[in-house]
């Protein structure tokens, strides 16, 4: 078990043929994801990678059964494939590229939401099942089978934190990088009940963020719902008040959406919080230990 | 990107948006000119800079006669104005804008942000016109209205009354002109893909209307591709040069004020370096990630940036390499070392692709203020060891 995505998950690329597209999607077949063909316009009845190349999402569900779609469009044509896979059916859509502007991922959101079709993203590593299916940037080979489920804002402290789990003798089972975007598809919120559930994730590790309330949500959802042991590490103590801190949600303007505010919510609803990011594999460890 | 009020009265021109008439000035003559050409006998002097508080920092100022005017933006202009929100450093006035006065009965505030909660802008209103708003929303939450507009549907009728029955309007016409005013303001924040506007106060004139004394607008970086009239109001000496340069080699930096300068790929592990710092008794110098696509001559760059802060004491690179090869890092942090004069301690920690490569390389080199950090906890230590020890 796992969420979301498994070794059987049917994946499409849309921008497949481009430079990001095309070297991810060859690495994530190297990884063992079933990648079973990609969508570029006009380039419609060629192969790209040994996979079919569709003119539109559409045409790519209906011959290959895909249920997930993987894109790397450029950011100004984000929003359009977003809601070009939700109008598809596509299930869940992992959105790799950076800067597509807010306005855009506002309408795009609203819209796969309307038509029940999940979303990860923008802006972020994507998500993999270990040992199974990378859908996205990540370097698969930290990822070892196990255990924990991983929730991040941030790409290289998702790495960073798997790398420590899987130090302490720990694996993972699912990871999913959610993005620092203003507007992000899945949150805490929606996937912590999905770790929850899932029989084979027996600790959670949440790595967020200045800005926005998505962590303060969490806690409020922890503290009713989740049982499962959770670490959470929050980036930005020491970040300065209104600086934009490399991700475009990741600001602490008018007083709000500090580190301290996030941890002490989370500290208030059981989770155990960590300080330094050097912490999460010894704190994992730690609520495993104590079961 | 932020613009100044000027601009930002120029783009609320184009839509209408009601504002006292102004002209910007760069000189004490131009000033006085500008005042001529409005008329009347009264006008206002304000520094032109992107930050609030102005005012309460001597950048505003009303002057009754053209000797006035003359004195007053010979004063302003070329004054370092210190403000909350400048920082202790404060900012330089090139430019005032010479407005006509204004007939001040009431002063609002108006805004739009988007709500990251909600997924949508929302536009907030308060009697408490003239203040901080952030004081506002924290000693008396209950006087902000706020009121989400869902893009889908846009700003309709029910919206612009929530507005005008929570700030207690009970004129008909006037009514009418601050609906007319929101609407108008909501399509602007829609079409220029703006972050933020804030007008703070809006004035209620003698006669009823409303008029954007100030205006203060952001935007939002990742549509500027598709807004060129924005894009040319932007003001480069209002921005930090290193973080400027920085940007123009893929580099996201951020001057802070401590010792230990930091070089990390990724946004959030850079900011859980400057975090690990901290929390192992150090001071952080910078926040800098370095990106996706890192290569000798950025890293070379990074370290040239780092070191023209005289207070770094030591440098800790902290990169997990996912995109990013370590191998290619190591040798930019080679290459670095014989462009830049790298005269303090270089904590390197480079974990994920190709890390035992990078290792091998560092080690080959053999240079003496290289000092290899196994983890990250381990490599923040030495860095402020080392730190502590120059």
């Amino acid at each position: 078990m796992s969420i979301l995505v498994n070794k059987d998950t049917k994946v499409i690329v849309q921008g497949f043929t481009g430079k990001e597209g095309t070297f991810h999607a060859e690495q994530c077949l190297a990884y063992g994801t079933k990648i079973v063909g990609g969508v570029t316009p006009n380039k419609g009845g060629q192969e790209h990678l040994g996979k079919p190349v569709f003119n539109t999402v559409k045409e790519a569900v209906a011959t290959t059964g895909a249920t997930v779609s993987m894109i790397f469009v450029p950011p100004a044509f984000v929003a359009d494939a977003v809601m070009e896979a939700a109008d598809a059916n596509i299930e869940l859509a992992v959105i790799i590229t950076e800067g597509a502007p807010v306005r855009d991922m506002q309408a795009a959101k609203a819209y796969a939401v309307k038509h029940g079709m999940k979303t990860i993203g923008p802006n972020c590593p994507g998500i993999i099942t270990a040992e199974e299916c990378k859908i996205g940037i990540m370097p698969g080979m930290i990822f070892k089978k196990g255990s924990v489920g991983l929730i991040s804002k941030s790409g290289t402290l998702t790495y960073e934190g798997a790398n420590q789990v899987c130090n302490e003798g720990y694996g993972i089972s699912t990871a999913v990088g959610i993005g620092g975007d203003p507007i992000i598809g899945l949150s805490y919120k929606q996937l912590l009940p999905m770790f929850e559930a899932d029989p084979e994730t027996e600790a959670i590790v949440m790595i967020g963020e200045i800005g926005g309330d998505l962590e303060i949500q969490a806690a409020a959802f922890i503290k009713e719902n989740i049982k499962k042991p959770v670490v959470a590490f929050i980036a930005g103590q020491t970040a300065p008040a209104g600086k934009r801190m490399g991700h475009a949600g990741a600001i602490v303007s008018g007083g709000a959406g500090t580190a301290k505010e996030k941890m002490e919510a989370l500290e208030a609803a059981g989770v155990k919080v960590v300080v330094s990011p050097a912490e999460i594999g010894k704190a994992v460890a730690e609520v495993l230990g104590k079961k | 990107m932020n613009i100044h009020e000027y601009q930002a009265k120029q783009i609320f021109a184009q839509y209408d948006v009601p504002t006292p008439r102004g002209i910007i000035a760069n000189t004490p003559d131009e000033a006085v000119a500008n005042a001529k050409e409005l008329g009347g006998d009264i006008w206002v002097v304000k520094a032109q800079i992107h930050a609030g508080g102005r005012g309460l920092g001597g950048g505003v100022k009303l002057a009754k006669t053209l000797d006035e005017v003359r004195a007053l933006a010979s004063e302003i202009l070329g004054m370092t104005l210190v403000t909350h929100q400048t920082g202790p450093e404060g900012k330089l006035v090139q430019k005032v804008y010479i407005e006509e006065g204004a007939d001040i009965k009431d002063e609002l505030y108006l805004g739009v942000v988007l709500d990251r909660a909600k997924e949508m802008p929302v536009i907030m209103a308060s009697t408490e016109g003239g203040m901080a708003i952030e004081d506002v929303a924290h000693d008396t939450p209950e006087k902000i209205i706020k009121v989400a507009v869902d893009p889908a549907i846009g700003f309709q009728g029910f919206h612009g009354r929530e507005l005008v029955f929570g700030l207690g309007i009970t004129d008909k016409n006037e009514q009418k002109k601050l609906i007319d005013f929101a609407s108008k303001l909501y399509k602007l924040y829609m079409e220029k893909d703006a972050e933020m506007i804030e007008i703070n106060p809006l004035i209620k004139t003698g006669s009823g209307d409303f008029l954007a004394l100030d205006g203060k607008m952001g935007f939002d970086d990742s549509a500027l591709g598709r807004h060129p009239d924005i894009e040319a109001m932007r003001d480069i000496s209002e921005e930090d040069a290193d973080e400027r340069e920085a940007s123009q080699y893929g580099l996201s930096y951020i001057a802070l004020d401590g010792e230990i300068g930091c070089m990390v790929n990724g946004a959030g592990l850079a900011m859980g370096t400057m975090d690990t710092i901290n929390y192992m008794g150090g001071t952080p110098a910078n926040f800098l990630d370095v990106g996706g696509s890192a290569n000798a001559e950025t890293v070379a760059k990074g370290f040239e940036i780092i070191l023209k802060n005289p207070k770094v004491k030591a440098i800790f690179v902290n990169i997990f390499g996912g995109i990013v090869r370590c191998d290619r890092i190591a040798n930019g942090i080679l290459e670095a070392t014989k462009i830049t004069d790298v005269n303090v301690p270089v904590i390197v920690r480079l974990d994920g692709t190709n890390a035992p490569e990078a290792a091998e390389i560092l080690k080959n080199a053999n240079i003496a203020n290289i000092i290899v950090g196994t983890d990250l906890g381990d490599g923040a230590a030495k860095a402020v060891a080392a730190a502590k020890g120059a």
